[in-house]
């Protein structure tokens, strides 16, 4: 499923968080949104979900206009960086929700939330909670819930931040063949550079609401803009990182 | 440790109610517990305390949720409100619940027409209970709503669920335990009141008559070993009952830590 | 979402209703029936010598169980937060007994402790103290009920705010007793104001504990909520209402002087939190 951005703005009171943006996530892919704090980034994403509401322009998926259209009719996949696991439901409860609320028979159910356990390998944690599984297992579980709605794009809020370093690069792996095995659309907010370069199909680098490039890891490595640039440059860590 | 030396003298008043209620009499505590006019008064405490306490929960979560929830004209008159009943003197409670629900009150004249007597009754000593309840349901589950996250309900969203979806699947199971903990806590109150409700009880022995009253009663007529075996049996019964849902509470808490 | 759904308008309505019902009519209540004869019936009131009695019981109560509760709360909220001791939650829910049982309950305690036919009481009477049925066991019975509020919040308070001021003042090179009366005690106040406006609240209202330790001697041991049931009792109820209007009046107040200290207390943790966000954003 692509999806297009058209004219798409977005401002909280008086702060302008996305500027007339105009962006094409292409379909089948894997695309980052990359860019540092505050550039508007996760609010393009939430954006996409229906969980916010562009002041001007349109969303379509496919061609067709879905701005108007409710959060829950969207079919989105939408992973959280906090995991949003539902604490009172065990995994496979968390996991078969999606389903479980649009009434599917509990033969379906369960074999679904079978196959995404396998997915994820986590098979024997079927009746554990969520505060019984480690930060890793958790965005794992978050992930198969939103993919057993069979969505047409999955959307990942910086979904790994709150990890350590070396969960983090094994998570973002695994995410990235499991992208290659569901080939679902997917965009994956981050500001991590090399997450985004390492794992993406297309990188999209924004600024202060703005899209700033847009390419593949190697074309943005290469042939990076004057801002993008200083953005890779790791001595960098600082102030550049600032936004609007 | 002065301190610590200070802090136990000073607990002699506590120790006062556990050491005050030794010395009782074997033989005449069963004879007196088992009496039907205590048995009574402990169907009807107990009875309309739990009644009440379910309606409060009702009522209390509706409240509780509004005045979180949504914004409105006159929310926080309302919402300052509901610490009426827990900050007015008791015996002020009672003659004004008494007047308004006697059949020549403001309610009771027009539950009257249908044949619905309150004060008097045992409807009326539970009324007068919910009445003293709410604002233990209420502001129990008031933080727990406001600490709901956000990211649940979109979540839930995302998912496919609907509102309805959401607040029942989602968010109603997670505010279980507070709800819980302030049904407790309006029941436990319920059990020992007795300012707010002797007004409007009627206090005819066998039928509208609470436990505390009973003590009472026992306690002018200088029975006092009556009086303390009521007060022993009680207190077990209160702490056997709240200790129960307090296990139950924790059970479900630690079955969701909040993620 | 500036729309309002229908069934938010029938929910908040319905709250409306059941608030205005079952709260607001008693309250209207009170006055209604105060005032039925006009406002005469306070100065009435105010020179009557049983009158002024109860109210001068219930004021000396209040205050004296008011004094002791703080002092015992700034002790035992210390102690609770700020040493580990063997029965340490054994001491925090004895402190919070009072709390959950009857106070026709706790009356009947001091009643069996300091009774004429308790040992106590007997050795108490023998040396010419009377405490039951009398001032004193009025006196008593105020401070027990009203025992734990100032001792909770304090505690609370205490824990939540951590120890680092405390242990900042003392590297500072002030003593214990600086500390507590410059840092501990400024920093807690609002909570310890919020305690102490509880505390007062209970005192002034308290009912089923005095009931049972006063013995009802009009004149001395009635206190202005005993007077209220006295009154009604008799079929004086306007003057009944009266009185109970005048404690409901004070009741109100103290609510709405609580709900301003709980702006302070809220501000106080917005701050706190902002410190630490800070703080964590510079460490990073």
């Amino acid at each position: 499923m692509q999806i297009r951005l058209s004219g798409v703005s977005k401002q909280f009171g008086k702060t302008v968080v996305v500027r007339d943006v105009d962006l094409v996530i292409p379909s089948g892919k894997l695309t980052a949104l990359l860019g540092p704090s505050g550039c508007g980034k996760t609010t393009l994403l939430r954006i996409i979900a229906g969980l916010e509401r562009p002041d001007t322009g349109v969303v379509l998926t496919d061609e067709v206009d879905i701005t108007a259209k409710p959060v829950r009719s969207r079919n989105t996949g939408f992973v959280f960086q906090s995991y949003a696991l539902f604490p009172h439901m065990t995994v496979a409860e968390n996991i078969g929700y999606g389903l479980a609320v649009r009434r599917r028979p509990k033969a379906e159910i369960d074999a679904r939330v079978g196959e995404l356990l396998a997915l994820i390998q986590l098979e024997t944690f079927a009746d554990r909670r969520p505060h019984q599984l480690s930060g890793g297992q958790r965005q794992r579980v978050s992930l198969a819930r939103a993919l057993a709605i069979e969505p047409g794009v999955l959307l990942l809020d910086e979904p790994f931040a709150a990890l350590d370093a070396t969960v983090r690069r094994n998570l973002r792996r695994w995410l990235r063949r499991l992208h290659d095995v569901t080939h679902v659309t997917t965009v994956l907010v981050t500001h991590d550079v090399e997450e985004a370069l390492e794992v993406a199909d297309v990188v999209v680098v924004m600024n202060r609401g703005a899209i700033e490039q847009v390419g593949s890891p190697n074309e943005i490595r290469d042939h990076p803009t004057p801002f993008v640039r200083a953005f890779l440059d790791p001595e960098d860590d600082e102030p550049v990182l600032e936004a609007g | 440790m002065t301190l610590f030396g200070v802090t136990i003298v000073v607990l002699l008043p506590i120790a006062a109610i556990v050491g005050g209620l030794r010395g009782i009499d074997p033989a005449t505590f069963a004879q007196t517990i088992l009496s039907p006019r205590v048995l009574a008064a402990y169907r009807l405490t107990f009875g309309a305390s739990l009644i009440a306490a379910i309606v409060d929960a009702v009522i209390g979560f509706l409240i509780a949720w509004v005045t979180v929830r949504y914004q409105f004209f006159g929310r926080a008159f309302l919402n300052a409100c509901i610490d009426l009943p827990f900050a007015i003197p008791t015996p002020v409670s009672g003659i004004a619940l008494a007047t308004v629900y006697a059949n020549s009150g403001w309610i009771g004249s027009i539950t009257s027409r249908f044949g619905i007597h309150i004060a008097f009754t045992q409807l009326g000593v539970a009324v007068a209970l919910v009445f003293i309840g709410i604002p233990f349901v209420v502001r129990t589950l008031q933080p727990a709503i406001e600490a709901l996250p956000p990211e649940l309900e979109e979540a839930s969203s995302v998912l496919g669920g609907s509102g309805l979806d959401t607040f029942v699947r989602v968010l109603v199971p997670v505010l279980i335990p507070a709800w819980l903990a302030g049904f407790a806590m309006a029941f436990a109150r319920g059990l020992g009141e007795y300012g707010s409700v002797i007004f409007i009880a009627g206090n005819k022995p066998g039928v509208t008559e609470i436990v505390p009253l009973v003590i009472m009663t026992k306690l002018e007529e200088y029975d006092f070993t009556g009086a303390t075996a009521l007060a022993v049996t009680m207190l077990a019964a209160s702490f056997v009952l709240l200790l129960a849902i307090n296990v139950l509470r924790r059970h479900m808490v630690s079955r969701q830590v909040a993620v | 979402m500036t729309r309002r759904r229908p069934h938010e308008l029938a929910l908040i309505a319905t709250a409306v209703v059941i608030v205005a019902v079952l709260i607001g009519l008693p309250l209207a209540t009170i006055l209604a029936e105060a005032w039925q004869s006009g406002l005469g019936i306070y100065a009435r009131l105010l020179r009557d010598p049983l009158e002024l009695a109860a109210l001068r019981l219930t004021i000396v109560a209040a205050l004296l169980a008011v004094a002791f509760n703080t002092l015992f709360g700034l002790l035992a909220g210390w102690t609770l937060s700020r040493y580990r001791f063997w029965g340490k939650p054994a001491l925090a829910s004895a402190i919070e007994l009072p709390l959950s049982i009857s106070p026709v309950i706790s009356g009947l305690g001091i009643l069996l402790l300091v009774g004429a036919r308790a040992p106590l009481g007997g050795w108490l009477e023998a040396h010419g103290i009377r405490i039951a049925f009398a001032q004193p066991g009025i006196v008593f019975a105020t401070i027990l009920v009203a025992f734990p509020y100032v001792a909770r919040e304090f505690a609370a308070v205490l824990e939540q705010r951590g120890i680092e001021h405390e242990e900042s003042s003392l590297t500072l090179g002030a003593t214990a007793g600086q500390t507590f009366f410059r840092v501990t005690l400024p920093i807690a106040r609002w909570a310890l104001i919020d305690g102490i406006l509880l505390c007062a609240a209970r005192s002034v209202g308290e009912f089923g504990a005095v009931s049972v330790v006063s013995g009802n001697i009009q004149g001395i041991t009635e206190t202005l909520p005993l007077r209220i049931a006295a009154l009604y009792n008799d079929y004086q109820t306007t003057a009944a209402f009266a009185t109970a209007s005048m404690l409901a009046l004070f009741a109100i107040a103290v609510s709405w002087a609580r709900s301003l200290v709980r702006g302070h207390l809220e501000r106080r943790d917005e701050d706190a939190e902002q410190r630490a966000a800070i703080g964590a954003s510079v460490a990073a």
